[in-house]
């Protein structure tokens, strides 16, 4: 009887083992803390590029070191993601308090190299915002960039007027001054919410 | 784009390709040096090496790009890492094989080897091999993490490795072609529970996609889709590859059983009879 009692109690032992593992995994994940964003500190490489900028020079990421940098990958002819998200980010800097602006930069890249010259990117990113920069560069280098940070993008077959749609991610990738990659704004986050983390993220890196 | 891109890793991983050149490169060491009265015939070494390259097909192929930004390609990926590739692997009965090659480890390693055992032994008592089964299936689905293993390459391969061992593992524990009667392998009657057991939670949790109305898996929509599709269309067909094959398979699993615990009612009969014969 009694050695009975022990191999049944010895085979439960691992079932209670691995239901402890479960709970402790299971704490290790989920915590998003404070930020409104989706917090992605240690999920992504730090930020990391070398682009062709609007005036037509190399621009590499160490260059923006210090401000808190927004990738976002789009295109100029885009419709509707990239306008609006350009739109909601520029209002959410405009909204934070104003020596803060000054740390704040959004760093949209065009996956759309084919159609989007420097002096077009320059013209669209102007019209959004003071503080953004476009960057561009050969579709192999765009292709390396946004592998990095997990997204693609893809080419509609283009219509008899030869304009075509691009497929590309709406997340925008929140980087801090050191370049670390922080958060992920969903296209559903709203002005507020970008700016509350934008300031949170530039006061938590100034002091 | 030429079939050779088609054909080379989206995501090169060393540690990957390695694993799979060992295991291929045993095998055939295996095959060319043990005893030709144990050497599986070709149909079974045919299956064994297809099992084991589709799983590599899905790992280190331009397949690897669509499973990262289609989520039906991703659960087709994990049908066959999880499912069909361990299924083929565990049917295709490479015991003696590592037997063999196990013969072959000096005593020396096979003693610092020994905690390998202990874990194996741990991981296949039925309890924990269904629920690390199953479990593995929900804890990778469940929306936040598998977010964030989208998100992340190292949790990502963690996740496809992940698969793959527990895959072999649970396969491996039904389809153990050692029979009950003459060894601890499990009774085939366990088996059978295990298998029906393990198809519920996934029918439902693939029942649940599949009617689920708003997004669940949001991650392909932030990250781009590897192509235009309707986003219901990619949740609608990623939650019927987690609900009907898997279910098949285990059905599929439980005929297998049935089959050979049927074959061996015969061989057992005679046996019985003698100890009737021998206890009036």
């Amino acid at each position: 009887m009694s050695i009975e009692c022990r191999s049944r109690r010895q085979g439960t032992l691992p079932i209670a083992a691995v239901i402890a593992t479960a709970f402790l995994l299971a704490g290790c994940f989920g915590d998003d803390g404070a930020w409104r964003g989706k917090d992605i500190s240690g999920l992504m490489p730090e930020l990391a590029f070398e682009l062709t900028d609007t005036s037509g020079d190399t621009l590499t990421a160490n260059e923006t070191d210090g401000e808190i940098r927004m990738l976002f990958f789009g295109f100029t002819s885009c419709p509707d993601v990239c306008p609006a998200t350009l739109q909601k980010l520029s209002r959410a800097v405009k909204e934070m308090p104003g020596e803060l602006q000054q740390d704040a930069r959004i760093v949209f890249v065009s996956v759309d190299p084919r159609r989007d010259t420097p002096e077009r990117i320059a013209s669209y990113v102007d019209f959004f915002s003071e503080r953004a920069i476009g960057l561009t560069g050969e579709e192999k280098v765009l292709r390396e960039l946004s592998k990095r940070y997990r997204t693609t993008f893809g080419y509609d077959d283009p219509d008899a007027e030869g304009n075509y749609n691009v497929s590309h991610s709406g997340a925008v990738y929140v980087f801090d001054r050191e370049g670390n990659a922080r958060l992920l704004f969903r296209p559903d986050l709203s002005v507020e919410d970008i700016r509350t983390d934008l300031v949170a993220l530039a006061q938590e890196s100034k002091s | 784009m030429a079939v050779a891109d088609y054909l080379i890793p989206y995501d090169f991983s060393p540690v990957t390709i390695l694993g799979f050149a060992l295991v291929l490169g045993f095998y055939g060491y295996g095959l060319l040096k043990m005893p030709e009265a144990d050497r599986p015939g070709s149909g079974r070494i045919l299956v064994f090496v297809v099992g084991v390259m589709i799983c590599y097909g899905v790992m280190q192929t331009r397949f690897d790009y669509y499973s990262q930004y289609m989520f039906f390609v991703h659960r087709g990926q994990h049908l066959i890492l999880h499912h069909l590739g361990p299924i083929l692997i565990a049917l295709s009965n490479p015991l003696p094989v590592m037997r063999f090659l196990y013969s072959r480890i000096k005593p020396g390693v096979r003693h610092i080897l020994r905690p390998l055992g202990w874990l194996y032994r741990f991981l296949q008592h039925p309890a924990i091999a269904s629920f690390l089964f199953v479990g593995l299936i929900y804890f990778w689905l469940w929306p936040p993490i598998h977010f964030d293993a989208m998100l992340s390459r190292d949790l990502y391969w963690v996740m496809n490795w992940s698969m793959l061992l527990d895959g072999l593992l649970f396969w491996w524990l039904i389809f153990d072609p050692r029979s009950p009667v003459t060894s601890d392998a499990l009774g085939y009657g366990k088996r059978i529970l295990l298998l029906a057991l393990v198809a519920i939670p996934q029918m439902i949790l693939g029942a649940t996609i599949v009617f689920s109305r708003g997004m669940v898996y949001d991650v392909y929509e932030v990250c781009g889709r590897a192509w235009p599709m309707p986003p219901e269309t990619d949740q609608l067909l990623g939650g019927l590859l987690t609900w009907i094959p898997p279910a098949m398979m285990s059905i599929l699993g439980i005929l297998i059983i049935l089959r050979r615990a049927m074959r061996e009612d015969g061989k057992v009969a005679p046996l019985s009879e003698n100890l009737e014969a021998s206890h009036p």
